[in-house]
């Protein structure tokens, strides 16, 4: 019977030989192996292990910083600022492309020397970390801040919490 | 008789080893001259026929050519400041200021890779704004434009890898910079960024994957497209001339049938 197909027809009505099958069955297991190369692609260029500094920075004793100062850690990214209503901590890092911001004691303002973000400290009506001018899409964070069993003043930058929390010691 | 230089290099093509290497073997007719384009690996992606006036400077003035001169000088001397540069955190910089200072004409070839890139950028541009204007990225070349384009992303990433090597100040911040525009994509913007960079900050990581991008992946990907681009101007009828443009193929055709004088 040389012109024998087998051919069986589904239930749907349309016709399904061998050579569809295979065909079907080889694509099939193509796109799975492309789509489990593309996980492992994904997995293989994520870092599981990073050498990267701990969030959690201790910043010394919370005499070291007087009434109504803002101090820059530059190698942490942090501000921590003794207000009247107790300490706190902003992120230093703008919210716009990542650039280190500066405290401008002359202006009472953060800003920012990338793309000219300007931050509020102090400002009376705006919450400290709040934006007053610039292209930055948010204000700068609060990072949770605790004191340690000795008394050191200890910053999460991993952690942000609601602003006007402050830490009174 | 003496024989001419022209004669000795005739006797060298007829030599058998010659031969076996390069199979055209001596002579100058078109079918010798043809063979020698066809018959060669690198040259057979090009036309074995040119248009005598596409090859003047005024058609294209070299700007395709020029950018792949760029291109060669940046392979031949990136390789070179590779042998002296460690992509590491502790060591990179120093490097970079050893292959200025301390290592012999290391000063020469950083310059030379250096202003080569920029070369290579600023003709990029002015190829494809010659192209542009001369219309010469119309139907049957239009698939060779997107090709350009994806070259024209390749080199501007090829210079943005590059920057962040020599890890001074002005690399380390323009690539914190530059990667944090990569967060804007969104959804996932924070994991092209991360991904990117090996982590959440410009970090040894970083430096690595850019130096890997930079070296291998960006060039291998730069290589191939010009192999494409090259092919398809063969494939696409030759370097466009407006003289085979149909319309103008069409107006004189007409002026032909009808003479001025005949009206």
């Amino acid at each position: 019977m040389p012109d024998e197909k087998h051919e069986i027809k589904s239930e749907t009505g349309g016709t399904f030989d061998r050579r569809q099958f295979f065909v079907k069955l080889g694509l099939g297991s193509l796109s799975i192996a492309a789509a489990g190369t593309a996980v492992f692609a994904y997995q293989f260029l994520s870092p599981n292990v990073l050498y990267e500094p701990s969030p959690i920075v201790n910043a010394g004793k919370p005499e070291s910083y007087p009434i109504d100062s803002v101090t820059l850690d530059v190698n942490t990214g942090i501000y921590l600022i003794h207000a009247k209503e107790g300490f706190f901590a902003l992120g230093a890092v703008c919210t716009h492309l990542g650039c280190l911001t500066t405290w401008k004691p002359e202006l009472g303002i953060i800003a920012c020397p990338c793309h000219g973000s300007k931050f509020a400290v102090l400002q009376g009506n705006l919450k400290p970390g709040d934006k007053i001018e610039g292209p930055a899409p948010k204000p700068l964070p609060w990072y949770r801040t605790w004191l340690s069993d000795d008394g050191d003043l200890m910053v999460d930058r991993g952690t942000t919490i609601r602003p006007m929390e402050f830490l009174r010691v | 008789m003496a024989k001419t230089v022209d004669q000795y290099f005739d006797d060298l093509r007829d030599t058998r080893v010659w031969r076996s290497i390069f199979r055209s073997g001596a002579g100058s007719s078109t079918l010798k001259r043809s063979l020698a384009i066809q018959q060669n690996v690198f040259l057979h992606l090009f036309a074995t026929k040119v248009r005598r006036r596409m090859l003047s400077f005024s058609a294209t003035w070299y700007l395709g050519t020029l950018t792949l001169g760029t291109f060669l000088m940046l392979v031949v001397t990136g390789i070179l400041l590779m042998l002296y540069y460690h992509p590491s955190v502790p060591q990179a910089y120093a490097d970079t200021k050893d292959l200025q200072f301390v290592v012999s004409s290391g000063l020469f070839l950083r310059n030379l890779h250096r202003w080569s890139a920029h070369a290579m950028v600023f003709l990029v541009f002015a190829h494809m704004f010659k192209v542009f204007y001369r219309g010469a990225y119309r139907p049957p070349r239009e698939f060779n434009w997107v090709i350009g384009i994806v070259l024209l992303l390749v080199t501007l990433l090829l210079s943005y890898t590059g920057y962040l090597l020599p890890w001074d100040q002005l690399a380390y911040w323009a690539i914190t910079v530059g990667s944090n525009i990569a967060s804007a994509v969104p959804v996932f913007g924070d994991k092209i960024h991360f991904m990117l960079l090996g982590g959440n900050l410009v970090n040894a990581n970083a430096l690595l994957r850019f130096y890997v991008l930079h070296c291998m992946i960006l060039p291998l990907a730069a290589m191939f497209f010009v192999a494409i681009h090259f092919w398809r101007i063969r494939k696409d009828g030759g370097l466009y001339a407006h003289s085979s443009e149909p319309a103008v193929l069409r107006k004189n055709a007409a002026e032909v049938e009808t003479p001025k004088e005949a009206r």
